[in-house]
């Protein structure tokens, strides 16, 4: 493997981990508040379980995005950052409001309810426009003026392509979001909690099959070059619907003790499912990172830089490890945490 | 042109607002750690009770302080772009190491804030532990750019082209060890002095309840101690700050100083303000001599004053009163600390003199705006460079013209934050007072953390 393939597959890998993790956090942010209301379902304290020790490290994850974007592929990071200013700005001014209110809500139980709002909404629009990042680069939306690349911010809010990926970002992060918390509804034994979120995610299933659907068709007509690179790559994409059908089936089958389905496989299926999909995603949007102009050759950054910031890639793995299995051991399999009211 | 002040001013107001929740963010949980030591030791849970409010008070502005770093972050990238390139090249390891650390962080404040009922305590000070160690470890390391800033190391450019690159030659740039070492203990120093304040507040108000006032006795003095030690060493590495501008950056000690021409026995002058057109510091203290012993420890040193350099790359001025500031609230929170300890440890007095106590009120925001000037000074006393003598600022700014108005949203946002965080702040700690919490740990006897 190249250097430059090697790093847009950590780059990549971020993006994935960063994606599954944020579609959690921020729909578990938005299912907290949807059930706020309801005194009868454990729903929202379950979403608050999940989403009081993760947000930070979720956050974490993105800082780590953006320096990969900017230390692997410095020139990339010129264009994203001046033309991404204005989308960039805004999603950064939700972030701050989300993050703060949501701290606050946990800690002023006066004011829970319209702190819970307020970052249950910030959060929710949130994945929308950040999903716009991968439409940008699939071209034709910066101008150049006066040598200065632009963003067209209104072809992009009026491009079908790029709305579809909207719809497509706001229905996945429901999705996943509820069918993780009806895992997690399932080890804190709450069968009531456990009902609504598998009853959300069957819903929400289809639907960001749809928007993935609409994606690839009005691809064809935005991103031709971007359509034909994935339909190289099919198969991935058929093995990625057929695993959209094993998260059906396994939400629906029977399991023991009267309880309706089996929530972990279907978590695992939609993981594989998601992953698959990017991974063609991927590979087609090779070697452009922002078509037509920015490639990862030439945008890469200098080699010795390269190896350095790679050795230390794999230091820091191996010291942080061990910190994420015990974090991992004591919030999502601890019983005493899961079920503990508050 | 107009954009550049505009950016530079979006930029710097974001820093200077995240640079609060930062700085205690690496500051208090240092005092957080000495405290469940304190409890380890001496078993008396008022120490246990101060290191759970504390980490309260750390949540809380955790929840400012991480997206605003985040807002630092990409706005590098959207502001500069220019410069993130250059960044990207050569200095991106210490961005990348800083990833790490913010998971150390991140992964044990969790552990220890929603799991602390359920670990041991020696786990519970391991966590602790890591989480500064990596407070400190992001503050060290993002200020590492800022070193390579003023001394950049590690490659050359030839023709427009970066060529050369070594990045760990640039990760040890000259001016790293000194400026990192000089960010940590200022911010332990100012969680200190913050502690300290807040428990000075808290006696002058509680003087009838003998137990309210003992406890917040106990972590005034936790706060003057720690507070004073790490103000010394504030102290003597800033001396070595001061050398390191006299080696590798001269017009910014220049500026700082107000020394217009190079001389050798050059005069320190403490206060005033610097005058262009008259080429000296008005209404000053001067000390002969003191500022060639300062920058190398001999008074025959030869200062290099501002005439040496052309004027369109000289610092503004007014820097001089930022270095001044922060240099006199160091020496001032130095004698205020020693006086405190005089005062109940040698004297052996139970009670200070009010006056005092408004002192001691006073420390934390002191520190405070130290922190600020200290920054402002250091960012804006590298005018017109953000790569000093390798790239202009007006060179690195965005192409974009529209920045006005996100200034005036993201001020607006920061705003917001900092009432929220105040009023949060209050109304927690008002509807859990500390009789509450004895109440409650009277009655159980395991577990901080409820
Ligand atoms: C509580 C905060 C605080 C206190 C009391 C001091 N400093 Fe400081 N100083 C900082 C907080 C700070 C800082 C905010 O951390 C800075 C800004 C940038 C940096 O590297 O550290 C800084 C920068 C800074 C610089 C500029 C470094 C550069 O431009 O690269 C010098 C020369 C000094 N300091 C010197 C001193 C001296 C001689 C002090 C004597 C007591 C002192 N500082 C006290
Ligand atoms: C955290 C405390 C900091 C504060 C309060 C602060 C403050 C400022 C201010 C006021 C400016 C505008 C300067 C001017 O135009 O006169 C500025 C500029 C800048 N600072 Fe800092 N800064 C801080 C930390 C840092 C760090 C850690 C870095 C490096 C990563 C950094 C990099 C820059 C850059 C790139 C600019 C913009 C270009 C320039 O004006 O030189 N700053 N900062
Ligand atoms: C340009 C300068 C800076 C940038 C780009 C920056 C970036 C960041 C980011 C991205 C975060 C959030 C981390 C997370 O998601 O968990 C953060 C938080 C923090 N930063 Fe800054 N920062 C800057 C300056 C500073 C300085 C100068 C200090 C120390 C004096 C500092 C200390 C911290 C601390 C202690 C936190 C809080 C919590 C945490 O580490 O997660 N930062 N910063």
């Amino acid at each position: 493997m190249t250097d430059v393939i090697l790093a847009i597959t950590v780059l990549w890998g971020f993006i994935f981990i960063y994606a599954v993790m944020a579609t959690m956090d921020f729909g578990a942010g938005f299912w907290s508040m949807l059930y706020i209301k309801s005194d009868k379902t454990n729903a929202t304290n379950i979403a608050n379980k999940y989403l009081s020790p993760t947000w930070e490290v979720t956050n974490v994850f993105i800082v780590a995005v953006v320096v990969a974007i900017y230390s692997f592929f410095p020139s990339a990071a010129y264009t994203l950052g001046t033309v991404l200013l204005i989308p960039g700005s805004i999603i950064l001014l939700l972030l701050a409001i989300r993050s703060g209110f949501l701290v606050f809500s946990h800690i002023v139980s006066d004011y829970e309810k319209p702190l819970t709002y307020i970052s249950g909404i910030t959060g929710f629009l949130i994945p929308a426009i950040l999903i716009l990042v991968l439409p940008i680069t699939h071209g034709g939306f910066v101008d150049n003026v006066n040598g200065v690349e632009q963003l067209m911010l209104g072809s992009v809010l009026t491009s079908p392509h790029a709305l579809s990926f909207v719809l497509f970002a706001v229905s996945s992060t429901l999705f996943l979001s509820s069918l993780l918390l009806a895992d997690f509804s399932k080890v804190a034994k709450d069968k009531h909690a456990y009902e609504i979120y598998r009853r959300d995610a069957l819903i929400l299933g289809p639907v960001s099959l749809l928007s993935a659907l609409l994606i690839m068709i009005t691809m064809r007509y935005e991103a031709f070059w971007l359509f034909n690179g994935m339909m190289d790559y099919l198969f991935w994409l058929v093995v990625s619907a057929a695993m959209f059908v094993v998260t059906g089936i396994a939400l629906i089958i029977p399991g023991k003790n009267g309880w309706t389905g089996l929530p972990r496989l279907g978590v695992v299926s939609a993981f594989i499912q998601y992953a698959l999909a990017s991974y063609a995603y991927g590979r087609a949007h090779l070697p452009y990172i922002i078509y037509p102009n920015v490639t990862i050759q030439n945008g890469f950054t200098d080699p010795a830089s390269f190896r350095a910031l790679f050795i230390s890639y794999i230091v820091g793995f191996i010291i942080l490890f061990p910190g994420f299995v015990y974090f991992w051991r004591l919030f999502m399999k601890d019983e005493r945490y899961i079920k503990n009211e508050h | 042109m107009g954009d550049v002040v505009i950016a530079r001013s979006l930029f710097g107001t974001t820093m200077g607002f995240h640079i609060i929740f930062a700085t205690l963010g690496v500051g208090i949980p240092l005092m957080i750690l000495i405290a469940e030591l304190m409890y380890q030791k001496t078993n008396n849970r008022d120490y246990a009770i101060m290191a759970k409010r504390w980490t309260k008070a750390k949540a809380v502005l955790l929840g400012v302080a991480i997206p605003t770093g985040t807002i630092a972050g990409v706005q590098l990238s959207l502001l500069w772009p220019g410069f993130m390139e250059v960044i990207g090249k050569v200095m991106a390891l210490p961005f990348q190491i800083e990833i790490y650390a913010f998971f150390v962080e991140a992964l044990f404040i969790s552990i220890y804030v929603y799991a602390a009922d359920r670990i041991s305590p020696w786990m519970r000070i391991l966590s602790v532990t890591l989480v500064t160690i990596g407070a400190a470890a992001s503050a060290v390391l993002i200020t590492n750019v800022h070193a390579f800033e003023g001394t950049p190391a590690g490659f050359r450019i030839e023709n427009g082209e970066i060529v050369d690159v070594d990045p760990w030659a640039a990760f040890f740039n000259p001016s790293f060890v000194v400026t990192a070492g000089h960010v940590a203990v200022s911010a332990f120093m100012t969680g200190a002095f913050v502690i300290a304040s807040v428990a000075a507040y808290k006696m002058l108000r509680n003087r009838g309840n003998k137990r309210i006032f003992q406890f917040h006795r106990k972590a005034l003095m936790m706060g003057l101690i720690v507070g004073g030690i790490f103000s010394f060493m504030t102290a003597l590495n800033g001396h070595e700050s001061a050398q390191q501008l006299h080696q590798f950056q001269p017009e910014k000690l220049a500026a700082a100083e107000g020394l217009f021409k190079t001389q050798s026995h050059a005069p320190l002058a403490i206060g005033g303000f610097t005058d262009r057109e008259t080429q000296e510091v008005k209404w000053g203290l001067e000390i002969p001599w003191a500022l060639s012993f300062l920058a190398d420890d001999r008074f025959d040193t030869v200062v290099v004053g501002l005439n040496d350099f052309p004027e369109e790359y000289w610092p503004p001025l007014f820097v001089h009163t930022l270095f001044n500031g922060m240099v006199g609230i160091g020496s001032f929170l130095i004698l205020l600390s020693f006086l405190g300890f005089l005062w109940s440890k040698i004297l052996k007095r139970p009670t200070f003199p009010t006056w005092l106590m408004w002192l001691f009120v006073a420390g934390g925001p002191l520190a405070m705006l130290a922190i600020e000037f200290g920054w402002i000074f250091a960012c804006t006393g590298r005018q017109p460079w953000v790569i000093y003598r390798v790239m202009l600022t007006a060179d690195a700014v965005t192409g974009n013209q529209n920045l006005a108005l996100l200034f005036f949203a993201f001020a607006a946002i920061y705003v917001l934050l900092g009432i929220a965080v105040v009023l949060v702040l209050r109304y927690y700690f008002k509807r859990h007072p500390l009789e509450d919490e004895w109440k409650e740990s009277d009655s159980t006897t395991n577990g901080i953390h409820a």
